[in-house]
């Protein structure tokens, strides 16, 4: 297993690490047990995201994702943010280890799961735009345990 | 930037003396063993003498020594060798510990798949097999029973000479793999009442790809290799000469040094452990004495393990996680999880393995470099953050 440079770049010194104070949007998906949770801030305005920052605990691969999935979304309208694939993140990257898709998965959830909260907060149905949200893509297998 | 090698219980370094051994088997020595010619005799007196420094720094007779590939082929040909010897008979029941290495695990697992009955023993919190448990799962059906003698993890050293004096009482067969032992700590087969012992070259500074089984006389284990008479025709083909040679050489230089060795480098371990154990949060994993000399096993909660490797990394320093993420599988080690670590805290876990040629400066520049990266990794941790909220909330209960 290797990691591409990019992925290198972005785990040693990743980019929109760290929490906002007046995110109106705060997502975190993932759990301690299978090894990572992220979480999203998001300052959101006039359907702009102005500012965005994350917390990640987890392996090199989902603090890369967090950091270039953050920084795919950062100044772009929410409609644009709302269309971030996982597949766009990994493509970014130049590629991620096939074990480490999952990670990419997380960080498209955690961007989701923020926009979900923006909503919610504005007593908006978030279903109907973000879709349903699961968790992690490795929850069953770790909820067997 | 400095370079700190410290996972000498993945692979070590060959040391120069080694070398020095080998290259004339791959040069003017190149001969076959079982040939005839001066050249070839030359490099069949070459296997007899490393089997007889093999044999001498187990307390075995060299008939008793069987060259391998190495540790995991050593594993499979005692464990499914002991078993065929057992279905003969009727007995198809095996016990083993639940923090063996995987080519103990996975040829057991394929052993109950054919019909055999395997015990796993616990190792309770301090990663040590008790041997009343060993006692108590020996049933009349028992072929084998194969304890580790030092974990490649946590390092624990396991009881080996109480367990073999039991299996000797009762009859039933005992295997060790000893690979992360052997050359580290004193090992004397007839004393400890072994029947089968596996070693690999590669874990004391010979090369990879060389291993041997040690088989107490008597045992007639069945033939793993069918062809030339290589390794008394039970494991056919050529010698891997130069790599069995540089193994002789090692295992003898490890033997006469190992007092000094063990005394250097768990004074450095030691050392490692006070220093590491000052983070916050951190926990030692297994048993604190009965460990091999260079082990140093710790989590780190609110981190995880492949980022805490990769960034040693960055500061030149090699070292191992047991994390899912560096296995690449979902779950953390089936080690840490036997010593009964919840997921989230095997997850940050670090080994660092030393040897006799880590040096002070290496066990403080660690020190120096391995906190900050803690701290790094824990500011961006919303797990870490739960913790400290968790935490802050216990201390102070009236508080809202």
């Amino acid at each position: 297993m290797e990691y591409s440079e990019k992925v290198m770049e972005h785990f040693a010194n990743p980019h929109n690490v760290g929490k906002l104070d007046d995110a109106n949007g705060i997502g975190e998906v993932g759990n301690a047990k299978c090894g990572d949770i992220m979480k999203m801030y998001l300052k959101i305005e006039d359907d702009i995201i102005k500012d965005v920052k994350f917390n990640t605990y987890g392996c090199a691969s989902a603090i890369a994702t967090s950091s270039m999935a953050t920084d795919l979304i950062k100044g772009k309208p929410v409609s644009e943010a709302l269309k971030l694939t996982n597949k766009a993140v990994v493509e970014a990257l130049d590629g991620l280890p096939a074990v480490k898709i999952h990670c990419s998965v997380l960080a498209e959830q955690a961007i989701k799961a923020a926009l979900a909260d923006y909503y919610k907060r504005q007593g908006i149905d978030p279903e109907p735009i973000v879709g349903k949200l699961s968790e992690c893509e490795h929850d069953d297998a770790c909820a067997l345990k | 930037m400095r370079f700190v090698y410290a996972d000498n219980s993945a692979t070590t370094p060959m040391t120069e003396h080694v070398i020095e051994a080998m290259l004339p088997y791959m040069k003017e020595h190149y001969g076959n063993p079982s040939s005839l010619y001066a050249i070839g005799q030359t490099a069949h007196r070459a296997i007899t003498k490393a089997r007889g420094q093999v044999a001498a720094a187990l307390g075995a007779d060299e008939r008793e020594i069987f060259f391998t590939s190495g540790g995991s082929e050593a594993d499979n040909w005692a464990i499914k060798g002991a078993a065929a010897l057992g279905a003969k008979k009727g007995k198809k029941h095996l016990i083993t510990s639940k923090i063996e290495h995987h080519a103990v695990l996975h040829t057991m697992a394929a052993l109950e798949k054919q019909g055999f009955t395997v015990t796993y023993l616990d190792v309770y919190d301090n990663g040590i097999v008790r041997v009343e448990d060993v006692e108590k799962a020996i049933t009349d059906d028992t072929c084998l029973v194969t304890i580790m003698y030092a974990n490649n993890e946590i390092g624990t050293i396991q009881p080996i000479a109480e367990i073999g004096k039991l299996c000797r009482e009762r009859g039933v067969l005992f295997h060790t793999d000893a690979v992360q032992a052997v050359g580290h700590v004193p090992i004397d087969v007839k004393e400890q009442n072994i029947d089968m012992l596996s070693l690999s070259g590669h874990k004391f500074h010979a090369s990879k790809g060389v291993g041997a089984l040690y088989c107490r006389k008597g045992i007639n284990l069945p033939n793993l290799i069918e062809g030339g008479a290589q390794e008394s025709g039970k494991r056919a083909g050529t010698e891997n000469v130069p790599g069995i040679v540089g193994m002789g050489v090692a295992i003898t230089d490890m033997v006469s040094n190992m007092e000094e060795n063990m005394k250097k480098v768990s004074a450095l371990r030691d050392r490692l452990f006070e220093g590491a154990s000052k983070i916050y949060h951190s926990r030692i994993n297994g048993d604190r004495e009965h460990r091999l000399p260079g082990n140093f096993s710790m989590c780190f909660e609110g981190v995880e393990g492949e980022s805490l490797l990769l960034m040693l990394d960055m500061k030149g320093i090699c070292a191992s996680s047991g994390s899912a993420c560096t296995s690449g599988s979902l779950d953390p080690s089936h080690v840490l999880l036997a010593i009964g670590l919840k997921h989230e805290v095997a997850h940050g876990s670090l080994r660092l393995s030393l040897s006799e040629n880590t040096t002070e400066e290496d066990v403080d520049y660690i020190l120096e470099v391995l906190p900050p990266i803690i701290d790094r990794l824990r500011d961006m941790s919303p797990l870490w953050e739960r913790l400290m909220k968790e935490e802050k909330a216990a201390k102070q209960p009236e508080a809202v």
